[in-house]
């Protein structure tokens, strides 16, 4: 009884206190430097921690986050063996290690989906160029 | 408006600068939050710096300040500037503010130019002043080398014969020329060697001019006359391109570097011959930029800079990080790649700041798209694996490029740039 009360006490004292936006901010520390920095270069084509730009354009991007982690580990498998046809995903897929592809499942499984924009274009200044 | 808070945050920085009082950071302090772990500063808002201050701030939380050095301002992009030569898109789809990036992540922003880096007193010098880092971050993007071509360095010679090699006035101008050439009229285009900014780029540029000169003025003549001794980069595309789309309006010249220009006549000198254009775009030789030279990060026998590959920490000056086209690597020198660069120095800086370790093995992709029409387009693309052994990045397995360009990747590579733009910029 004494242990489980001292365990319960050493418990919430470390998990209870971190709620919300800090509960976040714990898992995504934790996501390990390799995934999140490769994840990062998905940026060009999926967008920020994978919220693709909805241009409502016939081939827009596929927003990863928040997609089922089976899902996308099992579309990045296909890429890789042909399964499903790609102009350019089967060359992403197989440079990644097995691992890398559940990994990456994974990290984009948990991120937030989130309405990204593009930037306003603007009227170039008149500003000499280098 | 713009003008009056731009001159506000300037007099703040210069301010801080000259007070020196290096903890004190307003975005924090403002928020309510603890004083920053310390300070980084971007040199370069292009591909890579924006990435770096944006994915600094990320990843960091908040914790490490963030201070942008950038003379324009205004974002071009160079992907997709080339269309603008083709005549699918205009330069004000290419140009964007930094508003949003600024806001939504802390980052402080100075417009200024770099006169000076200092880096035993890690202290960077601008017009207005100077400030201090902990961390510096060097992303300049190319400079161009004038020594054998002198003539084209000014301004005015510019005007008769533009590079357009950074998307902006120098484009839209090249576009124009276009416009009132004749019908029969030549367009010359020269390449220096190899590594250069963008190894598809001048072929793409070539399909431009070809698609709209094709459509345009039919009996005009390209001669491209290439330094390297072959098509750098997608060579059997471009060729069967030029071949299918573009047959007979394309006289490709291999080894031909140019030895000098006549800016008058617009005409070119190789070793083995002379060549006039109605219009002459030379593309010339490049270099790290020139605030990558004032810190003193160039090799000495390559005009590029050396990086320790885990974090692009310079190999030569401690704490100074070097990111993007500036970079001595076999790596194509391409926006997706600048993009690349710069997270995983971001994720290094974070770490390194805070007393740990970057992660040993970084792997990232690349995808770069070549347009050969207005609809078009073709890729290449690669995942990059860092070699314990070599110490160096190289390609892993799959890599390769489109069988044919196609509407289906046209599509794609627009989707590439909108993604792009909104991940370096909001």
């Amino acid at each position: 009884m004494k242990t489980f009360i001292l365990n319960f006490i050493l418990i919430s004292s470390v998990v209870l206190p971190i709620p919300g936006k800090a509960a976040e901010d714990f898992v995504y520390a934790q996501q390990s430097l390799h995934t999140r920095t490769l994840a990062a270069s998905c940026a060009a084509c999926h967008g920020t921690n994978g919220n693709a730009v909805k241009m409502n354009a016939e081939f827009d991007a596929t927003a990863l986050a928040g997609l089922d982690k089976a899902y996308i580990e099992q579309r990045l498998l296909d890429f890789r063996t042909g399964v499903r046809p790609a102009t350019v995903m089967h060359r992403h897929a197989n440079g990644l290690t097995l691992d890398e592809i559940k990994q990456l499942a994974d990290y984009f499984s948990r991120q937030k989906p989130e309405k990204h924009t593009m930037p306003e274009p603007q009227t170039l200044k008149a500003v000499q160029d280098e | 408006m713009n003008n009056a808070a731009d001159f506000n945050r300037r007099d703040f920085i210069k301010t801080v600068g000259a007070l020196g009082a290096l903890a004190f950071s307003p975005h924090a302090v403002a928020m309510g939050k603890k004083p920053p772990i310390g300070r980084v500063v971007v040199i370069g808002g292009g591909y890579a710096g924006t990435s770096a201050a944006k994915y600094i701030r990320m990843w960091s939380m908040g914790s490490i300040e963030v201070v942008v050095i950038e003379p324009s301002p205004q974002f071009v992009s160079c992907p997709l500037s080339n269309l603008v030569l083709g005549g699918s898109q205009q330069i004000n789809d290419l140009t964007f503010g930094y508003d949003l990036l600024k806001k939504h992540h802390g980052i402080q922003w100075v417009q200024d130019t770099v006169t000076g880096i200092n880096s035993d007193a890690k202290k960077v010098t601008m017009q207005r002043g100077e400030i201090s880092y902990d961390r510096l971050i060097v992303a300049p993007g190319v400079d161009f080398i004038y020594d054998h071509l002198p003539q084209l360095k000014t301004a005015e010679a510019q005007k008769q014969i533009p590079h357009a090699w950074k998307a902006g006035w120098q484009t839209v101008n090249l576009r124009q020329q276009l416009e009132v050439m004749p019908n029969g009229g030549v367009f010359v285009i020269t390449i220096p060697k190899a590594p250069y900014r963008c190894p598809p780029g001048p072929y793409e540029r070539i399909c431009q001019v070809a698609y709209y000169l094709k459509a345009h003025k039919p009996n005009s003549k390209i001669i491209v006359l290439d330094a390297n001794a072959e098509i750098v980069s997608k060579k059997g595309l471009f060729t069967k391109v030029w071949a299918n789309n573009y047959a007979g309006m394309i006289d490709y010249r291999p080894d031909s570097a140019i030895i000098s220009v006549d800016v008058q006549t617009k005409t070119v000198s190789t070793e083995f011959e002379q060549v006039k254009a109605d219009v002459l775009n030379v593309i010339p030789p490049q270099r790290a930029g020139k605030p990558a030279q004032m810190a003193n990060l160039l090799a000495t026998d390559y005009p590029w800079c050396e990086v320790d590959f885990l974090s692009y920490e310079s190999k030569t000056v401690a704490n100074v990080h070097v990111i993007g086209d500036s970079v001595a690597s076999g790596l194509p020198k391409s926006a997706h790649m600048a993009t690349s660069q710069a997270r995983v120095c971001a994720s290094a800086i974070v770490e390194l700041m805070q007393g740990r370790s970057p992660d040993p093995a970084p792997v990232f992709a690349n995808t770069c798209y070549s347009f050969v029409d207005d609809k078009q387009a073709m890729h290449v693309a690669n995942v990059y694996r860092y070699d314990a052994a070599k110490k160096i990045m190289v390609s892993a397995e799959g890599g390769g490029v489109s069988l044919a360009p196609s509407d289906k990747e046209g599509a794609y590579a627009k989707a590439w740039a909108h993604n792009i733009w909104s991940d370096v910029l909001t």
